[in-house]
């Protein structure tokens, strides 16, 4: 039994490097133990490095890219089973397109459990103002990925918010954009952010641009899911919203029309002439 | 008593003495814009900012940052720069008749709002539209001036969404279109007749006259001169408009033929449907009732079978009655219904326009079924693997093995699939 110790920093590329070195070894996926962080193996294991690749090793690209995603995830089988299918389609690459292949199956599924996470976190990560020390301005988030996301999608916010510095501290690992450098360090409990006096207006602009007279509830919750709630300031308006939105729509119905303003008529007489106006239809 | 005449000038002009702070405009200039169904930020032109010199970044598709318990997606920060309006048209919470709160954005604030939203990630960009002061070309300036603020001094790389105003001069759109990923004017009501009787200020023609010169300078974009070099591209993500349902009596058959047309003519990315629904302050003449969402729904089901499916407008609209969509079954398994002797199709064989006819299928199922039924069987199991809804499939369909029998021309075949009648709630 072979044991390969996998960081939590750099996963994917460790996961592949060693994953290539076990294939060219001819080490079967029976014989390989892997862990995660430090996470205690098999006490009979010998913890080795992987052994070296052979370079002439190749599989299908669609391969790479499902592996790429599937090992962020937090099922802790997760570097067996890419092995264990890597195994098979060495010898098999049509293996990849095949529908119906059950280890495959599983292995989409978790790559879109990933993407979905990655996903969520692109929407629903909220910053706080931390004022600035320097030309740039500072930021710092705190979030609660249910895969271990941060890492993959780190980039997305390298390239949206360029100009300033950023912090998105989550339990599992922590990313920091400074001077347009970005690095990972272990992950945190949840840190003490100042106030942003912003939440107050996007709180504002939630509860206006909310629709009394259509609520449709399943539809905001299978899109946003209530584990994400808590760490969104929007989201403190919803019970209130909901609980008052059949008497603000029942109430625009039942008010009696009103007379319009005196200047209506004359806006509207300058505007079709005179004569013309609605309010002496 | 000079307080008390100056309170009466102040309620007459809608003008509050105390200035109004940034969360009062922002509250009633957010509830003034939510009558748009529109909050797309996707297919506009790749961008970044990591040189950074800049803020934000657009990727192809866009992101919904948050939901609203209406189950609507927010990714713009949609607002009315101001909701003052000369115009009367009778569905408008805005209009000059109505007695709303009144307020009015400067471009700072409306740029202030964006940037600092999206600093904090609870945007991907500005929806910005207006209500008509003073003049149509005021308006639109003070639009443009918002949003060459946002690309030049504050370098915004989001989406930016700008409504036009249809009678605006020709080079504000211009100019307009070089800012925004995309620009649109709303038609508002299904039938020229119904824009005259309801919003009598505004004038079909020229509204189309506004997208026909968006479809026009989009096009001009896009060529290069003798040169070889590209002029600056211009709404990248295209044009789309917004028809009011359930406002006035056009039916289903009515609103479709106008959206075919405005795809046709303007090649639209979009149509958008809202369901007229209840507004603060409404007009004597357009009574309130319950929004029609399943209606709603419905047109944009029949809506996507025009533009990705190759069903006519009458197909859609001739096999239910009185030209409106049947409110119980989606438009295609309704022309399914009502055309089974086409059916059962063989799932194996069938060409690419017949499969994208099955109910249940979806035009990712069907490329599914064409890249692999030429190297294999397709089987029951492997449509259900390809997401084929087979409920609603089923009885349309043959494979190797999966037959359905009589039930394709069974006459209780359309009670399987319309919901059990609602009971009647009590009045």
């Amino acid at each position: 039994m072979r044991s390969i110790a996998l960081p939590r920093i750099g996963t994917a590329a460790a996961w592949r490097e060693a994953a290539r070195g076990l294939l060219s070894a001819g080490v079967r996926p029976e014989d390989v133990l892997w862990t995660w962080d430090g996470a205690a193996g098999d006490l009979f294991a010998e913890p080795a490095a992987p052994p070296a690749p052979s370079p002439a090793l190749t599989v299908p690209k669609a391969f790479l890219e499902m592996a790429n995603r599937v090992v962020w995830h937090s099922d802790p089988e997760r570097f067996a089973r890419l092995y264990a299918f890597l195994w098979r389609v060495r010898d098999d690459p049509r293996l990849m397109s095949a529908r119906g292949d059950a280890g495959l199956e599983r292995l989409r599924t978790m790559e879109k459990n990933v993407n979905r996470c990655a996903h969520k976190m692109k929407a629903f990560v909220r910053f706080r103002d931390l004022g600035a020390d320097g030309p740039r301005r500072r930021f710092a988030a705190w979030f609660e990925p249910t895969h271990h996301t941060v890492e993959p999608t780190a980039p997305f916010f390298t390239r949206r918010f360029g100009d300033m510095d950023w912090v998105i501290v989550t339990r599992d690992v922590t990313a920091r954009f400074e001077e347009g450098t970005l690095s990972f360090s272990e992950g945190q409990s949840k840190p003490d952010l100042p106030e942003d006096g912003a939440e107050a207006l996007w709180g504002t602009y939630f509860r206006n641009i909310f629709n009394p007279a259509r609520v449709k509830i399943g539809a905001m919750t299978s899109e946003m899911p209530r584990k994400y709630w808590k760490n969104m300031p929007e989201a403190q308006h919803i019970p209130d919203l909901i609980r008052t939105a059949e008497a603000r729509a029942r109430q625009m119905q039942d008010n009696a029309p009103t007379l319009p303003p005196l200047r209506a008529a004359k806006v509207t007489e300058r505007l079709r002439g005179p004569g013309t106006g609605s309010t002496k239809a | 008593m000079w307080r008390r005449a100056l309170d009466a000038a102040a309620q007459e002009h809608n003008v509050n003495i105390m200035p109004m702070t940034l969360q009062d405009k922002l509250a009633i200039l957010s509830d003034a814009a939510r009558y748009d169904a529109s909050c797309a930020s996707s297919g506009t032109s790749r961008r970044d900012s990591r040189d950074g010199k800049g803020l934000g970044s657009t990727e192809g598709s866009g992101i919904c940052h948050a939901y609203a318990p209406d189950g609507r997606c927010i990714s713009l920060l949609k607002i009315l720069m101001t909701n003052f309006c000369i115009y009367d048209c009778v569905y408008c919470v805005n209009r000059v008749s109505s007695n709303v709160p009144r307020a009015r954005f400067t471009p700072e604030e409306v740029v202030h709002l964006t940037t600092e939203f999206y600093r904090r990630n609870y945007i991907e960009g500005l929806f910005l539209s207006s209500g008509i002061i003073r003049s149509p070309d005021k308006t639109m300036e003070d639009m443009v001036q918002i949003a060459r603020l946002l690309r030049e001094r504050e370098q915004f790389r989001g989406y930016i969404h700008l409504k036009t105003i249809p009678d605006a001069a020709p080079e504000l759109i211009a100019q307009a279109g070089l800012y925004a990923d995309r620009l649109s004017v709303n038609v508002e009501l299904p039938t020229d007749a119904s824009v005259a009787a309801y919003a009598p200020e505004k004038n079909p023609a020229t509204i189309r006259d506004a997208m026909g010169d968006v479809k026009a300078r989009r096009l001009a974009s896009k060529d290069r001169s003798h040169t070889g070099k590209r002029p600056a591209r211009f709404a990248p993500a295209g044009q789309s408009t917004q028809m009011i349902v359930g406002a006035d009596g056009s039916n289903d058959a009515v609103i479709l033929n106008h959206s075919a047309r405005l795809y046709g003519d303007f090649r639209l990315k979009r149509v958008y449907y809202s369901a007229f629904s209840p507004i603060p302050d409404s007009s004597a003449r357009l009574p309130l009732i319950k929004p029609p969402l399943m209606r709603e729904h419905r047109l944009y089901q029949a809506d996507w079978l025009l533009r990705f499916y190759g069903f006519g407008v009458d197909e859609i609209t001739g096999v239910s009655a009185g030209g409106n969509l049947d409110l119980d079954i989606d438009p295609k398994l309704a022309w399914a219904l009502a055309h089974r002797g086409l059916f059962p199709v063989d799932v194996q064989r069938a060409e690419r326009e017949t499969l994208l006819r099955v109910p249940g299928f979806g035009t990712k199922t069907v490329g599914r079924i064409l890249t692999t039924r030429h190297h294999r069987t397709l089987r029951y199991g492997d449509l259900q693997r390809m997401g084929a809804g087979l409920k609603k499939a089923r009885p349309f369909i043959t494979l190797r093995d999966w037959s359905p029998g009589a039930l394709t021309d069974s006459a209780d075949l359309r009670a399987r699939f319309a919901p059990s009648p609602e009971q009647l709630s009590l009045f």
